[in-house]
């Protein structure tokens, strides 16, 4: 599990391990079943020793086995704001960018039609320099149709884009 | 000096558009396909205006281009307020000073290319020697030279909107406006029509292009996006940053 994307669930309100599972798989459906149940528990440690979380013993809730609750540290918050505004492409995935929408709006951290804005832009931007390249190709060579290839799987990303702003516009008002 | 000329040199832009509104039926029915519209075109500059079927991006460029009147607000081509313009002077401003290009190409079937091309240069009063040797030359410059004397029906998709786009170019319009010209092209014959765009570009030919197509929303100088009949979102996508094209290729981490 991408560090950034758990460090950003934290961002919304101090939480216990199985409540980000939760949360995790609701927002990711069937794509998030091969998520096995330790990863998150291992994520969250390597976060912890890295300064990013921390953790607190919950007083409470005997029924449940997990009592510990992990809060952002401020150099956490940090990195999930670095996290928000990077546009790179293709990496992060496409649940990457998914969860930093749905992690973004819980804990009011940016618009997610913003983020979508953004992403947009970069991706408007490699698609020209793509396409400049690909007629700049004389016709029909090999190297025009590996450019064809990327022009092509931009097109689709900026598909989702689109879908992911349809799907995002007035979440204030149905939240 | 021509028109564009002067207008780069008064530095107003050469298309403006205020307060642009178009509506359709009435009371409960009423849909505003346009929606309070501000816009400025440079000359030479390339605007795409992209959105959702239905946001009004054509109905925008059919109100800019004369083809249909504005319920609200001014338009300015070159100076000349175009909104309240008699029917007779728009016609005029659609053959002379602006070139159209559809999606569905719109050739006449029982004319040949060149005959096609050199149509609107007729209607604007050119001598026949004079439009057959513009169209001509113009035909070469889209590759089709030797597609001249055939009709639309033998050419393919992509040759006939290369044919429509030279049609545009015709009378040297002040302007050229086109509705998803991609449309119904294949990813080779968008290639093509990309590059005679990038060369207009290159030489100086304004150009305002409605698209869903991200492609061409790509090549513009100025991305606008629509919703609603409202603008949204504009970019400027010149200069900026660029990723590398191998790690969009997989080849890098």
């Amino acid at each position: 599990m991408q560090q950034e994307v758990v460090l950003a669930m934290l961002a919304k309100e101090p939480s216990h391990g199985y409540e980000l599972r939760a949360r995790l798989q609701q927002a990711l459906g069937p794509a998030g079943d091969a998520m096995n149940a330790g990863q998150i528990y291992v994520t969250l440690s390597r976060l912890e020793k890295a300064g990013l979380v921390r953790c607190e013993q919950a007083a409470g809730l005997p029924d449940r086995p997990d009592r510990k609750v992990y809060a952002l540290t401020a150099d956490g918050q940090h990195r999930v704001t670095d996290w928000i505004n990077d546009t790179s492409w293709p990496r992060p995935g496409l649940a990457e960018f998914h969860l930093k929408l749905i992690a973004a709006a819980a804990a009011g951290l940016a618009d997610p039609i913003a983020i979508t804005d953004a992403q947009r832009r970069e991706l408007l931007r490699r698609l020209r320099d793509a396409q400049r390249a690909a007629m700049a190709e004389p016709h029909r060579s090999d190297a025009a149709l590996l450019l064809e290839g990327i022009v092509l799987r931009l097109q689709a990303d900026l598909r989702w884009l689109e879908a992911c702003e349809r799907h995002w516009t007035g979440w204030k008002d149905r939240t | 000096m021509n028109e564009t000329a002067m207008n780069e040199l008064s530095g107003t832009p050469l298309l403006r558009a205020r307060g642009l509104r178009k509506d359709y039926g009435k009371d409960a029915g009423l849909v505003r396909a346009v929606d309070g519209v501000d816009l400025d075109v440079d000359a030479g500059e390339t605007v795409a205006v992209t959105g959702p079927s239905g946001c009004g991006k054509s109905t925008l460029l059919h109100l800019l281009g004369g083809l249909d009147r504005a319920s609200a607000g001014e338009i300015w081509l070159a100076g000349q307020r175009v909104d309240e313009m008699g029917e007779r002077a728009l016609a005029r401003l659609r053959r002379e000073a602006v070139g159209f290009v559809f999606q569905a190409f719109h050739l006449m079937d029982e004319l040949t290319a060149v005959e096609n091309v050199e149509l609107p240069a007729l209607l604007a009063g050119r001598s026949p020697r004079a439009a057959r040797r513009r169209a001509a030359g113009l035909l070469e410059r889209v590759g089709l030279a030797d597609r001249a004397g055939f009709l639309p029906s033998a050419l393919s998709g992509g040759q006939r909107q290369r044919v429509a786009i030279a049609r545009a170019l015709v009378a040297d319009p002040l302007v050229v406006m086109a509705d998803e010209p991609t449309g119904n092209l294949d990813s080779e014959a968008t290639l093509d029509v990309l590059r005679l765009f990038d060369g207009l570009h290159a030489a100086g030919q304004t150009l305002v292009i409605v698209t869903h197509d991200a492609r061409i929303a790509a090549t513009a100088d100025r991305l606008i996006s629509m919703r609603d009949g409202a603008f949204v979102d504009q970019t400027r996508l010149t200069g900026g940053t660029s990723g590398s094209l191998g790690a969009l290729a997989g080849l890098e981490g």
